[in-house]
């Protein structure tokens, strides 16, 4: 790579920032530009529905790296600028106020957004996402003890908002189409630990519950109705009902895409100039022989440095089981792979004790784990599936032997 | 400021100037110390930000709590002077410690 080559990214979140230091850090010497539509540099997305939700952490200690050390850096971080189009024939961007970027390679880290609540009254001024910095700064003077918060999504962000939410006293109701809570993303046992988990701390939880209408007055939603007739009043309504990939500059260039834009091992699209990480990417899940779009820091911070390390001919780093975690309340849930598609689920300990773990397999292989209070097997099993390792759902469920003793007994089987 | 300095595992040092109240591990990222990744951002979820205390701070960085010692017994390398860095708070106690990155993490 020589010092006159010039790198675009567009996209300044957790991928974005990722791959600029990872290039620097490669000792890649010619020019970064990042443009990102928020008006923050590069930041932690997952406090912001906990900690910094409660008020525990400052806004600089969001940040990746403090604004000096872009500047430092030789990074161009232009914040609150959006790529409106990509000419790819021209190698070019044109952004919304009006520049145009000149690129030898393009990044795309264009993250994802909230899907929208398909309902009239979902613009109303008391509606709120929780994705970004300002989405928060916007919610927070909102959040006060005693106001009725009416949260649409029982997905993790939705939970960990309603846990954050009671530790400031807010009365909260939290709805799900689905017959249970997490329904799209774990078993029913780990919906049932939840919906009691949150029940305790005084959520109410109303599954197989559609909402029909939003009912509004000034401007406000003061309550919302479901399909079965019940009102729920409330002074603020919270949506996490999944996101959407921010595909479309890519697609409307011609790229491939497909729930996501298509990248090949070294986060490469169909066009050789061109990258696309983080969110946005639909990537081959080399522990499951299949494609998928992930949704985690993990992956963000991955493709990071695996695009930077295509860019500097370095050996592309090792792909970790994609792993994922949830703070709600004192729980900690830590997941390692994808459990999708198990056929069978087996539980270590006891769910009543607030430390378990579910061990999840396809075709008799460990898939995924979910680990509540219990980094053990949430380690365990990442190396496990990281090593494809011959494991039975009898060994794992074993408790009178360590997850050491089960480490060592399934890696044996390896060699 | 309390002045932390960071080892990497050939014994290279850099110095720097935390703030009290932040993490080790904080002051690191910040001041792009290679081999404290912390991808998890400090919610001790991850174990990226091992280090190797210099024993003689070891008792003043605090107690362990019970997932910190989880994570550092799957973690590669893990000593008796073994912390999370992100599990560490910067006090004018901990002036002029030092810790050192493991090699797994470079």
């Amino acid at each position: 790579m020589s010092a006159d080559q010039k790198i675009v990214i567009i996209g300044a979140g957790q991928a974005g920032g990722q791959a600029a230091v990872s290039l620097r850090q490669a000792g890649f010497e010619g020019t970064i530009t990042m443009v990102g539509d928020e008006p923050a540099p590069p930041y932690q997305r997952p406090p912001l529905s906990k900690a910094y939700l409660k008020g525990k952490l400052d806004r600089e200690r969001l940040f990746l790296k403090p604004l000096q050390f872009y500047e430092d850096s030789n990074i161009t971080l232009q914040t609150g600028v959006s790529a409106q189009k990509i000419d790819r024939a021209a190698k070019t961007v044109a952004l919304s106020d009006g520049e145009t970027l000149d690129y030898d390679t393009l990044i795309i880290a264009t993250g994802s957004r909230p899907r929208a609540l398909p309902l009239p009254g979902a613009e109303s001024s008391n509606v709120f996402d929780l994705r970004t910095l300002s989405d928060i700064d916007v919610l927070k003077p909102n959040v006060q003890e005693g106001r009725r918060l009416l949260i649409v999504g029982a997905g993790y962000i939705g939970l960990e908002a309603a846990a954050a939410a009671r530790e400031l006293g807010l009365e909260v109701t939290v709805l799900e189409m689905a017959d249970r809570v997490l329904a799209r993303v774990t078993s029913p046992v780990m919906s049932e630990f939840y919906e009691k988990l949150h029940e305790t701390h005084g959520v109410t939880i109303k599954t197989g519950a559609m909402l029909a209408e939003l009912q509004t007055q000034d401007g406000a939603v003061t309550a919302g109705v479901l399909k079965s007739g019940d009102v729920i009043p409330c002074d603020l309504v919270l949506v996490g009902i999944g996101i959407l990939p921010n595909e479309e500059i890519a697609s409307e260039a011609g790229i491939a895409c497909k729930n996501g834009i298509l990248v090949d091992r070294d986060a490469r699209t169909n066009d050789p100039s061109v990258y696309a990480i983080g969110d946005c990417a639909h990537r081959p899940l080399v522990h499951y022989g299949r494609d998928g779009r992930l949704e985690s820091v993990h992956n963000a911070i991955e493709q990071g440095k695996i695009v930077a390390a295509h860019i500097m001919d370095a050996k592309r780093p090792v792909e970790d089981v994609p792993w994922f975690w949830s703070d709600q309340y004192d729980v900690k849930l830590q997941i390692a792979g994808l459990s999708q598609d198990y056929d069978e689920a087996v539980v270590r300990g006891e769910p009543t004790t607030n430390s378990f773990a579910v061990f999840y397999f396809r075709s008799g292989r460990l898939i995924s784990v979910d680990a509540v209070n219990a980094p053990a097997e949430f380690l365990t099993a990442k190396r496990l599936i990281a090593a494809n390792a011959d494991i039975s759902p009898e060994l794992v469920v074993d408790q009178t032997k360590t997850m050491k003793d089960i480490l060592a007994e399934a890696m044996a089987g390896q060699k | 400021m309390v002045k932390i300095i960071y080892a990497d595992h050939s014994g290279t040092e850099r110095e720097v100037d935390a703030n009290i109240g932040e993490s080790v591990m904080e002051a690191a990222v910040r001041n792009n110390i290679p081999g404290i990744d912390a991808d998890c951002g400090g919610a001790c979820a991850c174990a990226t930000c091992h280090v190797y205390v210099d024993p003689e701070f070891l008792p003043k960085t605090g107690e362990q709590e019970a997932m910190e010692q989880s994570m550092l017994d799957f973690a590669d390398g893990v000593q008796e002077n073994s912390r999370l860095s992100c599990q560490i708070s910067v006090s004018a106690e901990l002036e002029g410690m030092k810790v050192t990155t493991p090699e797994s993490q470079h």
